[in-house]
């Protein structure tokens, strides 16, 4: 006797929401990025406690924070965009749905923008300390992200404009707000170890 | 008010008919002509191109061993300079390691997986594709150097400082460095697609407690993978940079770490290894039984036993770095968690020989295969357990016991499953019978040739020869057993020509291979050898791991797998979507076509590769705006997919 | 079985062989050496156990009954699907037990070798070089520390510590009847310490592959009684004897040809890139402990280093047959 209850019913079809494969395939992209930032972040942690002169490690001592705090609360506010933009959708409001993604685009912009100026400002090189290689290459692979992650957001903004998504079938938003929520997190993980921890007395 | 209601429909439930299979048919199968060639994304072919492409592999990392193979058969033998002799065995253990023995497992899996669980195709078909295309463009990039006379020199894992910039300054180390970034996004996106597809495709009544071990093995090792990769795409990376850029991670002159690239290297060093092997210890747990006409003893036991074995597998990587100078505590945990992560291999061991023991042997070639691969892992795995122990692995680290070790693992471990593998699903994949004479000729001289060449690697290293030296004086005791050495691996590199040669004049020449030839359990032997484009014409549901020897075996469950009726699955190419842990029907899924945009996009990422080899950033920024555009062009969102408002083509928007 | 055979021939094989293989460390002969040699061979004996037992399970498995004959296709009996977890509790069972005990053992032995028992008698430092090793003296009187190379002598009976400073790429200090290996890693200095409880020489080699000449990096450790080793580090802080004649020509040659990167004591020859050569002519092998030290074999190596070590970092000089006469004999005067 064959299980034919489980045969009968209705079933959805194409790509809805977390029965969408691609959902499922960033839930594992968002684990092997975030693998790749734990690797690079202990990193910085191995080389903190190895021997070192003083000074060199943060090198020029603690890290301004004037530039990156304020750079934190606007990459924290973009996902805060993109959030009320998805709960737009689940209502079926495609106005919503575009603003918030374009704000959220905006944002991340402005935040790829001060990080620059940030590290315009800095007294050393990439090649001037392992400190100095770290900053950068850290920082940098998380611009990179955002960097995608701006570009993405402009084409969903894009797509949602010319009506391709509606209450039922948003799998495109779905997915790409999960890499940006991600994104946001990592910068919380990267902003604690570099701003955060010398205040602890790690690496002096 | 737009609902989900708009956009399910009652599937159709049905038994295969001409008309039915014929539709499928011009639905599923793979274009004509370049285009499809090129742009296929049918698991069975790449996983057939998967296993071809790696088996080339194989064969080129045997000749650069029989190489140098001939240059230590003997003492003070000048056949090779130093410089050739490091660049063939860094490019021996490069080639094996990466390009042969994970992608091998892959491809077997590809091929296998959906047939296994019931499904019409992977859960992401053009992924599926992408990773076969980098792994190709990778290993075409990491040979690129070694053929112009630059290859990788600095041995398989590349220590620093004598990978950096100061002691080794062509485009030797640069080349490995970014071949291996763009091989670890191949096996990223390779290992996304199993995880998702075990996830969401399994049939109807495929509960996770009724997949082959195969699925199991597959899936753990790339899980592993996922966490894994990053760590040593990092090393690679930050080495690179430092080798370029001027950054100092691993420059001990300027305050960095030469200890750093060892924790990043085996943090993904030693997972990886058990990720090439516990796929293979899956298709001896799955074929093994069919040969002794039973089903695996303890099932949950070699299951669970798979998931520690990984799980511990990330807890033991500072093994290979016994003798750098760590803290005696940290060597003691290191040193228990290596001999412990025994306990589960020996759960394995103790399961094959149980089913053997209680079953019923059936002597064909896959069987010797696979029953000999039991003695190979004993040997293999207490060679490690000797390792394992501090003191004595500082006798033993660097000697050529451990290549012994190593060699019994992989090459026990993953190439006599695989051999038996190629035996085993030979008919199933071509349609053809391998020769079961050949057969045997090919077993004996695989496994005497193995056993000659590598175990007397055990004693030389007992007597103390080191690891990666060109040549050794005639005064230290090993000329024999190095020539013995030779003479066994030229003798195993003969059984493995004899294996291809076999497959080769089997394919042209065997007789016709009927849909079971073995009498075997699994789903894929209820398809035709070999399987049509779309696998299965209806969605089978099943009632057990043996849909095929339930009636037999008499199991009282009351419900029997149903093969023969199921959800048809027509209204263009779709696959059934099932919940994670019990495989309850819950979406039909859109499944894409032929596409040239993996290829082109494998490519693009080349061109990447190829920039910063140069270090030429205008070369990148190209490889860069081509690699967004074909990920934009990939996910821009279509209809046919089901990926937006309007319905997928041919769908009415009711019911 | 096959492996059973190749097993007992190689347990043989290895006896006669031990002996005759000079990096062999089935035997040992100092404190550190001999738990680790109980060690090393109480697994070898259960690694082989396994291997038996398994072996033969596997023999009995596959041939208590007769085989199935198979054609394709054909549907064959099954056995049920009961029975064997025996096999899995007694068998798990018992190999658990096995792993525990050798893992307390391994960790008992790994304390009781940390560190020596009485305070070690001579500190040396040893710095690991493209493809030779630097062997620096320590003494808390400065006067008494002195540098040599590639060869090293120490007392017998009494531990001695060694410190290991990585000078260009990560090299492995390794003398297998003395002790296991330690790294010498730029960045770090690693400490640890050996003895020798018996007279004799006994042969070290680099064991991390570092570079072209990896394979001729090796190294000799000369353990001789107390007073013998006193005699040798005062010979070694003398001055040389000053060359008459040819060697007196000779010397002039070394210093300007050779001393860029060769040091003997109290001459002009100050170098620090290749091997220190005070008193040369007491080690019983050049080349990093690869070519024996005498006339013709020294000569040929200063004309033509290349040919004998090729890719070693001593470029080859192109010397008159007069200059290479003369710098041999002045060599040789380096006692």
């Amino acid at each position: 006797m064959a299980e034919r209850h489980t045969l009968e019913g209705r079933l959805p079809v194409g790509a809805i929401n977390t029965r969408a494969s691609g959902w499922w395939a960033m839930i594992f992209t968002v684990f092997t990025e975030a693998s790749l930032f734990a690797y690079l972040l202990f990193s910085y942690y191995y080389l903190a406690v190895q021997p070192h002169l003083p000074g060199t490690f943060p090198e020029g001592g603690q890290p301004d924070l004037k530039l990156a705090l304020p750079n934190t609360i606007i990459l924290i506010a973009s996902s805060l965009a993109v959030a009320w933009a998805q709960l737009g959708i689940e209502r079926g409001n495609k106005h919503r749905l575009a603003l918030g993604l374009g704000i959220g685009a905006a944002l991340g912009l402005v935040f790829l923008i001060i990080q620059y100026f940030e590290w315009a400002a800095k007294p050393f090189t990439l090649s001037s300390t392992p400190y100095s290689s770290l900053y950068f290459v850290v920082t940098g692979f998380h611009m990179a992200h955002v960097v995608v992650g701006v570009v993405m957001l402009s084409a969903l903004t894009w797509w949602s404009w010319r009506g391709y998504f509606n209450r039922v079938r948003y799998a495109h938003i779905h997915i790409g707000a999960l890499y940006w929520h991600f994104v946001d997190v990592v910068w919380i993980a990267v902003f604690i170890t570099f701003y955060l921890t010398p205040l602890l007395g790690l690496g002096a | 008010m737009t609902s989900i209601d708009d956009y399910e429909r009652s599937p159709s439930i049905g038994q295969p008919s001409p008309a039915l299979t014929e539709k499928l048919k011009s639905l599923w199968e793979t274009k004509p002509g370049f285009i499809g060639w090129l742009g296929s994304v049918d698991h069975k072919e790449i996983g057939l191109r998967y296993i071809v492409t790696a088996f080339a592999f194989l064969v080129i990392g045997g000749i650069e061993a029989l190489v140098f193979r001939v240059q230590l058969a003997w003492s003070n033998m000048r056949l090779l300079t130093p410089e050739q002799y490091d660049q063939l065995f860094t490019m021996h253990g490069m080639t094996m390691i990466f390009l042969y023995a994970g992608p091998i497992l892959s491809g077997f899996s590809n091929y296998l997986w959906p047939l296994l669980l019931g499904s019409r195709d992977m859960a992401l078909p053009r992924l599926n594709a992408l990773s076969y295309w980098i792994f190709l463009c990778a290993g075409l990039f990491l040979y690129s150097s070694f053929l112009m006379g630059f290859g990788p020199n600095a041995g398989w894992f590349n220590y620093v400082p004598l990978a950096a910039r100061a002691y080794n300054n062509g485009p030797n180390i640069d080349i490995y460095s970014l071949g291996m970034i763009l091989l670890g996004i191949s096996t990223t996106v390779g290992a996304i697609n199993f995880i998702v597809t075990f996830l969401r495709l399994r049939c109807p009544g495929m509960s996770i407690n009724r997949v082959p071990i195969l699925i199991w093995g597959t899936l753990t090792a790339n899980a592993a993978n996922i966490f894994a990769i990053p760590s040593v795409s990092l090393a690679f990376l930050l080495l690179w940079m430092d080798r370029n850029l001027g950054t100092h991670f691993f420059d001990t002159t300027a305050g960095g770490s030469a200890m750093l690239w060892q924790h990043l290297f085996w943090m993904f060093g030693h997972p990886w290894v058990y990720a090439i092997v516990l796929p293979a210890m899956g298709m001896v747990s799955d074929g093994l039984p069919v040969f002794c006409r039973r089903p695996l003893v303890g099932y949950t036991a070699v299951a669970l036993a798979t998931v520690a074995t990984m799980v511990l597998g990330f807890g033991v990587w500072v093994h290979h770095m016994f003798a750098t100078g760590l803290p005696t505590i940290s060597l003691s945990f290191f040193s228990a968690a290596s001999i412990i992560i025994t306990v589960p291999s020996s759960v394995a061991v103790f399961a094959w020989l149980a089913t053997i023991w209680t079953g019923r042997p059936v002597f064909t070639t896959p069987f010797l295969f696979f029953v000999s691969f039991i003695l190979l892992f004993t040997i293999g795995g207490v060679s490690g357990f000797m390792t394992g122990s501090v003191p004595v692995d500082w006798q033993l680290t660097d000697t050529y016991f451990v290549v012994a070790h190593l060699h019994y693992v992989l090459i026990g471990i993953n190439v006599f499953p695989v051999a038996g593998a190629i035996y085993f699903w030979f008919p199933k994949f071509t349609g053809k019978l391998m020769d079961e004479r050949l057969g045997r000729w090919n077993f004996w001289t695989m496994f005497i040739g193995f056993n000659l060449g590598f175990f007397p690697m055990h004693i030389s290293g007992l007597l103390g020869m080191p690891r990666r030296i060109y040549t050794y004086p005639d005064s230290m005791g090993w000329d024999w057993l190095n020539l013995i050495t030779t003479i066994g691996s030229f003798l195993f590199g003969f059984g493995v020509l004899l294996l291809i040669y076999n497959v080769i004049r089997s394919v042209r020449h065997g007789p016709t291979a009927p849909a079971n030839p073995w009498d075997a359990p699994t789903l894929e032997w209820t398809t035709s050898s070999p399987p049509p484009p779309y696998n299965f014409a209806v969605i089978p549901v099943v009632a057990s791991r043996h849909p095929l020897w339930e009636e037999r075996l008499n199991q009282s469950e009351g419900s029997r797998s149903q093969i023969e009726t199921g959800l048809l699955l027509d209204h263009g190419k779709e696959a059934l979507g099932t919940t994670t842990l019990d495989a309850e029907p819950n979406i039909i899924l859109k499944m894409p076509d032929d596409t040239l945009v993996p290829l082109y996009l494998a490519l693009s990422m080349t061109v990447v590769a190829t920039g910063l080899g140069l270090v030429n950033w205008w070369v990148v920024a190209v490889g860069g705006a081509l690699t967004a555009t074909c990920i934009l062009a990939w996910l821009w969102p279509e209809a046919r997919l089901g990926e937006t408002a309007a319905p997928a083509t041919g769908e009415p928007r009711h019911g | 079985m096959r492996a059973v055979q190749v097993a007992i021939l190689s347990t043989v094989f290895l006896w006669s062989n031990a002996r005759a293989a000079p990096l062999q460390y089935l035997t040992g002969a100092g404190d550190k050496a001999t738990p680790v040699v109980f060690l090393t061979w109480g697994l070898i004996i259960i690694s082989i156990s396994v291997i038996l037992i398994i072996g033969l399970l596997l023999a009995g498995a596959i041939w208590r009954r007769p085989g199935e004959d198979w054609t394709p296709g054909a549907r064959t009996a099954l056995k049920s699907h009961e029975g064997g977890l025996n096999w899995l509790w007694i068998g798990v069972g018992i190999s658990t037990l096995v792993l525990l005990f050798s893992v307390v053992w391994t960790v008992k032995v790994l304390a009781e070798i940390q560190a020596p028992t009485p305070k070690p008698a001579v500190t040396i430092e040893i710095t690991g070089r493209q493809w030779w090793w630097q062997v620096r003296y320590l003494s808390d009187d400065n006067a008494r520390q002195f540098v040599t190379a590639n060869e090293i002598h120490i007392p017998v009976g009494a531990p001695v510590r060694l410190k290991l400073v990585g000078g260009d790429v990560i090299h492995s200090f390794w003398v297998p009847q003395l002790a296991g290996k330690m790294d010498a890693i730029p960045g770090q200095t690693n400490e640890t310490w050996f003895e020798a409880s018996a007279p004799g020489v006994y042969r070290g080699q680099c064991t991390e592959y570092c570079g072209l000449q990896h394979a001729h990096m090796s190294f000799l450790v000369v353990a001789q009684p107390a007073s013998e080793f006193r005699r040798w580090w005062d010979r070694q802080l003398a001055p040389p004897a000053p060359p008459t004649g040819r060697a007196q020509a000779g010397q002039t040659g070394f210093q300007m040809r050779c001393g860029s990167c060769h040091t003997v004591r109290g001459t002009e020859a100050a170098g620090a890139l290749g091997p220190d050569l005070s008193h040369l002519m007491q080690r019983a092998t050049i080349a990093a402990g690869q070519l024996p030290n005498n006339g013709p074999v020294l000569a040929h190596w200063i004309s033509d280093p290349q040919s004998m070590k090729p890719g070693a970092l001593m470029p080859t000089p192109s010397l008159t047959e007069t200059e290479l006469a003369n710098i041999h004999a002045y060599l040789k005067t380096l006692d």
